[in-house]
């Protein structure tokens, strides 16, 4: 956190991270977070990005995790290929 | 080698693992497998192995071997893979690493994949540990991305486009057009990372004044407009956005007018409109109140924000509270009334219970002491002072006494004041506080016999608190008498005996709980009650005989010897031991002078070297030589090591003075210059202490650049004035300093007193005959000094 930044809505950007973890894997728990930390990983990838929140709306930050699990699940891009949600 | 097991298996076994032995077993026997797995071609469990290395990375265990494997992973076609390897370079790979220059091209041929998401997670890579020259390569594919794309990468793009601006300054003007059209997007993704690219992009903001209007269309639509669930934060609609437009706002409007003038409105929309029972519409107000205090707002404004950081203080919430008090902070020495408003929540802050607010409390509450309201601030300050936690404690004291230093409505109060400080905090004052309790007391002269009363009061009740016991000390010793006589108009009277104060000092003496310094502040006050209140030379010498340390055993010796010789108290001893006078307040001097030496040029003074002795007027001034200088009634020398000492030195060198001529205060004192020759200069200096006795002080200053030895002095006066003077002696006169005539600098120069009881009638004429050796060749001179004015 830097000198200028607002600590309040800093601590509403960590809320809303929990929140996500929540709505992902239902009612998380912090074993949920150890054994599948690389998934945490990927979720605050989607929502934080160079330090700033990229998305505020917590439907399409799921929305792409789901899409890119799928796409992990597949392997291989053969099968898909994406228009880009909006 | 054992198969390698599966990673929700191995997290299980290192949880599980009961000792740090049993856990680096564990870890060491996966990170073999691992290894061996990686040497093998391509397997389908690769992502699988490095997410376990990932694991034991995070727990601290070297994993710098995996690097390469990321690498080589991030290039494969699957996604599974290429997703792993991406976190693995994120979490291994930083500028440092030469393995990160080989993953560029990757990320330059992933940046133009079809796949979106691939290329989300190669903007999410180069965003997070992309160097310069990474950055600088692949700027022109972000600004490409940033204009032809779908929103998702769109918004991917432009905070990879801030992190790249962040990491090379100059190539933030490339991303400036197109920074500007972004704001017309209607995603709130792609405008909030429009809006952080705008701002921290430190070379176009200043010419994006024409965007205000823009945003604050925006923030009306945001916070006017329908209930919006995607973006909903608890009743705040976007806040993330919200307030970043609002910081944008601060910077455009901070140092121009007009901008300042288009958000007005805005602000004050938004600072009563939002609702503030949760953090989230704190924050946002929170934002809009930094915004308002750093623009050029109008005034109504401003007291609005000042307002609601009021509303802040009250609030339930310690954190909310604590950002009020540093934001108030600030804007102290600005709006110094509207703050003075809020004085009375804040001075209720300083009672919290978290030390970091009682801290922020505290500041202000200092920043917030002015002449009206001193008497009630510091009945806060001081109950505060007796509760606050240790490591406040020296602050609270240093600026309790500031405040009371510039606004005391009277001497009284203030002495009270710090008299209270030095009874509740007495331990964690600064060093300078004695001294400058000391210079108050002594420049008060009608409160005296008041202060000494309390002080010996304090005296008896606690004798742990350094500070307090020097000055108590001081003070008994200066004003004893005064304590004697047992009443006094300002408390209720009590008699005192003279047996309790010598007890009390005995007991200072005594105690282990006394430092040095204190020690030696007990026994010159002892000293200087010999003459005050009594006689008792045989209490006395049970007194010294107490005590430790070099130094005091030192003075003691001194001071047993002075006793001894000079049983009654005679004029010298008296003299000697005169009340101090009135200290001038000198800043920033060491080694104890500002304690009390009046540095009068006119005085002879000496730094501390060692001449001969005087000749003493009685054997007092030999023994004085041994306290490192020379030191007699004729001679004051203020060169001393330890305070407590210079306070002794200074007492008899002041009192010395007195003998001189400082009695009576500041009257110049007439000087005649009787004889000038071969770089002798004799001067004479004379002053009537009293209708039968004059001094005179002959000086002698040497300014040639060699020695002069063999010097003698004597003088005669008429027969009709009894004198009374010590027979001349020979000396060495050193050479004086190189073309510096200036007496107080003369490396040496010689002092003879000469006590004249006389007569007033009688003129007073003085015959001066002296020899002396320069250079080889003696001279010899006689003068007369036939009329002594001002007498």
């Amino acid at each position: 956190m830097e000198l200028q930044d607002n600590e309040l809505i800093t601590l509403e950007i960590i809320h809303r991270y929990v929140e996500l973890l929540d709505k992902y894997f239902g009612s998380v728990c912090e074993l949920d977070v150890i054994f599948n930390f690389e998934k945490t990983f990927y979720i605050l990838d989607e929502f934080l990005l160079a330090g700033e929140a990229q998305e505020t709306s917590k439907k399409s930050v799921l929305k792409a995790m789901e899409e890119a699990d799928l796409l992990q699940e597949n392997g291989g891009f053969q099968s898909r290929l994406f228009a880009a949600p909006t | 080698m054992s198969p390698s097991i599966p990673l929700q298996e191995m997290i299980r076994a290192i949880r599980s693992a009961r000792t740090q032995c049993e856990e680096r077993g564990v870890i060491q026997r996966e990170c073999a497998a691992i290894r061996a797995q990686f040497r093998q071609s391509d397997n389908g469990s690769r992502s699988h192995n490095l997410a376990k290395l990932l694991y034991v990375h995070m727990l601290g265990y070297p994993a710098h071997f995996g690097q390469m494997e990321c690498v080589r992973m991030i290039a494969s076609s699957r996604y599974s893979e290429k997703r792993v390897g991406y976190l693995g370079a994120m979490m291994l790979l930083d500028e440092k690493q030469d393995a990160s220059l080989l993953i560029t091209n990757s990320i330059k041929n992933d940046l133009s994949h079809s796949n979106q998401y691939v290329q989300s997670l190669a903007l999410c890579t180069l965003a997070c540990m992309g160097s310069a020259e990474m950055c600088r390569d692949l700027a022109p594919e972000i600004d490409r991305l940033l204009r032809a794309s779908n929103s998702y990468i769109k918004k991917k793009a432009a905070l990879c486009a801030v992190h790249i601006v962040r990491k090379v300054q100059d190539l933030g003007e490339l991303f400036a057009p197109a920074a500007r059209s972004l704001l017309a997007e209607k995603n709130h993704g792609v405008l909030h990372g429009a809006v952080i690219l705008i701002t921290d992009g430190v070379c176009f903001v200043l010419c994006m004044f024409q965007t205000v209007p823009e945003l604050v269309q925006i923030m009306r639509s945001l916070t006017v407009s329908g209930y919006s669930p995607e973006h909903d934060v608890a009743g705040v609609s976007d806040p993330f956005l919200q307030v970043r437009i609002l910081r944008l706002l601060r910077i455009l409007g901070r140092h121009c007018e007009t901008a300042s003038d288009a958000m007005n409105d805005l602000l004050a929309q938004v600072a009563t409109n939002t609702d503030s029972t949760k953090t989230v519409g704190n924050a946002v107000l929170y934002e809009t109140v930094l915004t308002v205090l750093d623009i050029k707002s109008e005034s109504g404004l401003r007291v609005l924000a000042v307002n609601i950081l009021g509303r802040f203080l009250l609030n339930n919430d310690r954190n909310i509270r604590y950002i009020a008090m540093t934001s108030l902070q600030k804007i102290v020495n600005t709006d110094h009334n509207a703050v003075q408003r809020h004085r009375g929540t804040i001075v209720d802050c300083l009672k919290d219970h978290d030390a970091s607010v009682k801290r922020r409390a505290l500041e202000l509450s200092l920043a917030l002491v002015s002449a009206s309201n001193i008497r009630s601030m510091m009945k806060e300050l001081l109950l505060f002072l007796s509760s606050c936690p240790p490591e406040l404690r020296s602050h609270t004291a240093s600026g309790i006494f500031t405040a009371a230093e510039r606004y005391a409505p009277s001497q009284r109060w203030h002495i009270d004041t710090m008299l209270h400080v030095l009874t509740t905090a007495g331990g964690d004052v600064r060093d300078e506080t004695v001294p400058n309790l000391i210079q108050l007391i002594t420049n008060t002269s009608e409160l005296h016999c008041y202060t000494v009363h309390k002080l010996y009061r304090a005296l008896l009740t606690d004798i742990s608190q350094q500070p307090l016991v020097q000055v108590a000390c001081w003070c008994i010793g200066e004003y004893g008498d005064l304590l004697l006589r047992g009443e006094c108009q300002e408390t209720e009277p009590v008699q005192v005996s003279e047996d309790d104060v010598l007890d009390a000092l005995e007991t200072v003496l005594q105690s282990h709980m006394s430092s040095p310094a204190t020690r030696a502040f007990a026994l010159t006050a002892t000293m200087k009650l010999s003459t005050r209140i009594t006689d008792n030379v045989e209490l006395m010498f049970k007194i010294f005989k107490t005590g430790s340390g070099i130094q005091l055993r030192k003075f003691m010796i001194f001071f047993l010897l002075f006793l001894k010789n000079v049983l009654s108290p005679s004029v010298l001893r008296a003299a000697v031991l005169e009340r101090m006078p009135v200290i001038e307040k000198n800043s920033g001097q060491s080694n104890g002078e500002s304690a009390g030496a009046k540095t009068e040029p006119k005085i002879m003074v000496k730094p501390g070297e060692t001449s001969p002795p005087q000749q003493p007027v009685n054997q007092v001034c030999d023994l004085l030589d041994l306290l490192g200088g020379s030191e007699g009634p004729a001679q004051p020398n203020p060169a001393q090591s330890t305070t407590a000492a210079g306070l002794t030195m200074n007492t008899s060198s002041a009192a010395g003075g007195d003998l001189l001529d400082l009695l009576g205060g500041f009257q110049p004192t007439p000087t005649l210059s009787v004889y000038e020759k071969n770089g002798v200069n004799l001067t004479l200096q004379y002053e009537r202490q009293s209708d039968a006795v004059l001094t005179v002080t002959l000086t002698a200053c040497n300014s040639t650049d060699s020695d002069i030895s063999s010097f003698s002095l004597q003088a005669a006066v008429p027969k009709v004035c009894p004198q009374r003077r010590p027979s001349p002696h020979h000396r060495s006169v050193e050479s004086g300093r190189r073309g510096d005539l200036d007496l107080s600098q003369s490396s040496s120069a010689s002092l003879f007193t000469a006590f004249h009881p006389c007569p007033i009638q009688v003129h007073l004429k003085m015959r001066i005959r002296i020899s002396y050796t320069v250079q080889g060749s003696a001279f010899q001179d006689m003068v007369q000094v036939d009329s002594f004015q001002g007498l």
